[in-house]
Order: structure tokens, then sequence, then C-alpha cells
């Protein structure tokens, strides 16, 4: 019954689409009201071919929460992804899709947040993270944090100038970032996967002591971080993961 | 609303209906809220509990020597994807509740999971058969990061309530929401109603 549904469907207009890297768009969504939302939190998104066929999938927030009613999803072209391509090949400034939201509760950040954090993103599991980090930079929130974000090539940093600019102009901010794949000769950073060696250098280098964790990337990714971190003495509750894909 | 230009993937032929909102998915996607628990087999069990006093406890040995029971079904999850044709094996509720000689309780059923994830259901959801508590996927030992040792296996409703890494089943008068349903996520959940969200 549609009418006592808490998130209808509603179709908001796409107002932007920006390149990020080879594989991912970000795309800017005019909501018709109602833009509010915790950091972390994801949005449906439907769609509907000429013969009644549709297909749902899940995407993350990027944008800060905040009074806008504009909000920005990042998606990763998927090989033989009928959503991804559909918004890689087609969808433009003006188009208009239906979507539901904001939906999750658990893998969120909140301004009140005052515990020492770290973040790790596994590629375009930095969206539902830079919102946390926008959003902790927007609210001037200042709780120790070190972000480690693992890419396969250069072209995969997501958000690679704003990151710099927030972790400059903000001492309680740390960012790791590796490489795992290809580098270019200029690459001065980590070039390999996050390990317990990593995460262990980033705490002493930053004298954090980790109280919450968020993790977000591909399963296995997650799985062996989400290990990595109980290993290193987080408890299980202090650990949020989000998955991404199969 | 008509996408037009978007026609879709439908890579696969379902065998059946796939319930709305899903799609069909060949491998077996993992999804929790946190990290997967260290479970040791030689210390777990899985009690259950009515009116606030356990009625029955068993060891992974216990639960092992009881009627097995096999199910050949499809799963949905509530992020979308479905898989069809998926074996699994396990111990009926009605065969705990026979084994402890308790007689089928009314109301709900709040199941708990090492790591804390907690889940709700109603109880005749886990009845006749409806409900196990699933060992083996595929012929092989259930693995960790779906939910083995033993998992909760409800597969009528969307995946969320065959809570993984189960313990304890508390049987209760009134309905209350578990850890996902706490965030707005649907009391019930049945698939075919695509029930995900509070109010659908």
């Amino acid at each position: 019954m549609p009418s006592q549904r808490e998130k209808p469907w509603r179709v908001a207009t796409v107002t932007a689409v920006k390149i990020a890297s080879t594989r991912v768009k970000l795309f800017t969504l005019e909501l018709p009201s109602g833009g509010n939302f915790k950091a972390g939190q994801h949005y449906d998104v439907q769609l509907t071919a000429p013969d009644g066929y549709q297909a749902q999938r899940s995407y993350s927030l990027a944008s800060s929460p905040g009074d806008t009613d504009l909000i920005e999803i990042a998606i990763e072209l998927i090989d033989d992804g009928e959503v991804s391509s559909y918004f890689h090949h087609s969808v433009e400034p003006g188009q208009r899709i239906e979507i539901r939201g904001p939906i999750g509760g658990h893998f969120t950040w909140k301004p009140s947040h005052t515990k020492s954090s770290i973040f790790i993103a596994g590629g375009s599991g930095i969206a539902p993270i830079i919102s946390m980090l926008r959003h902790r930079h927007a609210v001037k929130n200042n709780s120790p944090a070190v972000l480690l974000f693992s890419v396969r090539t250069e072209d995969d940093i997501l958000y690679r100038e704003e990151l710099e600019s927030m972790s400059d102009n903000d001492p309680s901010l740390q960012v790791v970032t590796t490489i795992t794949r290809e580098t270019s000769k200029d690459w001065i950073g980590n070039t390999r996967r996050i390990d317990r060696n990593m995460i262990d250098s980033a705490l002493v280098d930053t004298g954090l002591k980790p109280e919450s964790a968020y993790v977000c990337g591909g399963s296995g990714f997650v799985e062996s971080m989400a290990n990595t971190l109980l290993d290193i003495g987080l408890d299980f509750k202090q650990i949020h993961i989000e998955r991404f894909g199969p | 609303m008509i996408n037009d230009n978007f026609f879709g993937r439908r890579r696969s032929t379902p065998t059946r209906p796939v319930p709305p909102g899903q799609y069909l998915e060949d491998g077996f996607p993992v999804l929790s809220a946190g990290p997967t628990p260290r479970v040791d087999i030689n210390t777990w069990d899985f009690s259950i509990e009515i009116a606030g006093e356990t009625a029955g406890t068993w060891s992974w040995e216990s639960l092992n020597s009881l009627e097995q029971t096999d199910m050949h079904t499809d799963i949905h999850c509530v992020t979308k994807w479905s898989k069809q044709d998926t074996n699994w094996r396990g111990v009926a509720i009605d065969t705990l509740l026979a084994d402890a000689q308790i007689s089928p309780p009314d109301g709900y059923v709040m199941a708990y999971c090492d790591g804390g994830y907690t889940t709700n259901v109603p109880a005749k959801d886990l009845m006749d058969g409806k409900g196990i508590l699933a060992h083996t996927y595929e012929n092989e030992p259930l693995p960790a990061e779906h939910g083995g040792p033993v998992r909760l296996f409800i597969p009528h409703l969307y995946l969320w309530k065959s809570a993984k890494w189960i313990r304890r089943l508390r049987f209760m008068e009134k309905d209350e929401p578990g850890f996902w349903e706490g965030y707005g996520y649907h009391m019930y959940g049945d698939p075919w109603l695509e029930q995900r969200y509070t109010g659908d």
C-alpha cells in the first residue's frame, strides 16, 4: 500500500554529471524535497524499461548532509552492470530518475561523534566515507581521524584534491592513500594492499587510538580489513562495515 | 516512470519468477553489518528461551545428532539480488522444539547472534518446516562469512531475517524490532510483497 510507505518512490532530476575517473561518474540529483540524511546512508534507484522491466540498485550518498535538496551519488561502471551502464552511457542533466530513501542507519556518522576514528575505503567505497568526512569538515568536528584509501591506479583516487585539501587544513585528519597496481614514477605513497603494518604505522604516525572504525569497499576487501581491525584490538561493535557489490 | 533507452540486462532466464525489484545473481554476495565473528565450535551452543527461561540448549554435537532437514529453495536479499535453486541442510525448528518437548509457542521470536546481531520474526514463520538452523550449504560446511557454523534460515523472508551466527531464539508475546528493523527495515520482510522498509 504505497500511501503508507515511509519511503515512497519519488522522482529526482539529474542536475550534473561529472567524470571522476575512467570508471566512476558523479551524479548530482535534485530531490523534490527533503534532502536530509545521515552521512553513510544510501538511496535506492529504480529504472523501468518501456516494456515494464524494472531494476533497482542501492547507491551510497557521497555528498554531505545539509539543508540542500541536492544529493551526489558516485556510480562505478560495472562490467555487465545494467544500471551502472545506463547511468554511464545514457543519463544526462535534466533526466528524471526514480529514487527512494534515505536508507540505512548502522553505517552512519553523526556530528556528535567524538570518538577517534579510522576510516578504510577501497575504490568507490570512498563514497559514503567522503560523505562522512565532508560532514565532519563542514561542522568543524575535530575528533581524531585517519583515512586509509586503497585504489588500483592513480586514476582511481576519487576526490583526490578535496581529500588533500581537507587534510592540509585539518590537523586532526590524516589521509594515507595506497595504490595496489599501476603507479606513475612520481607517486611517492604506498604501493601495496592495506595490511596490518600499514594500519599500525598510520596509527603510530598520528598517535591515534581508534575507538570506532568505518570500512567500505568490495566484499573481500571489507572482510579482510574487518579481520585486521579485530587483530589490532578493536572490539566487534566498534567496527562498522558496508560492502559494495557481490 | 519509464526510462527511455533503458532495456536491462536480463542475463539469465529465471527458472521461476523472481520477487519484484530483484535481479538474479549467480554468485553468493556477502552482506553483514560487522566483522565475521570468530566462533569456536567446541564451545558453541544454541538455546531456546521461553518466558525468560531456557527451554533447551544444544551443543554442536547434539545439534548434529538430531534429524537433519534438507531445503532446496530460492533466496532473496533486500539489497536486490536473488539466487535460485540453492541447497541447504540443517535442523528444523520443529525438530528442536520436539527434542526439548516444547509445544510450539505463539507470538514472536527474537534471534540473537554472535557479534550482537538480532532480528525478529513471527513464531509461526519458523514452524512447519519453514525455518531451520542451517549448517550446510551445497553439501559443504556453511562458510563463516555466510553465517557458519550455524545460521537461522527462513528463505520465504528476505535474507536479513536468516540471522547469521545464530546462538539463541527468544520467544516473546509482542513483536519487537531487531537490528535492521530498528533502522527502518520492515518488521516482517516478505519479498513477494516487497516489504523492504517500514510501511512497505
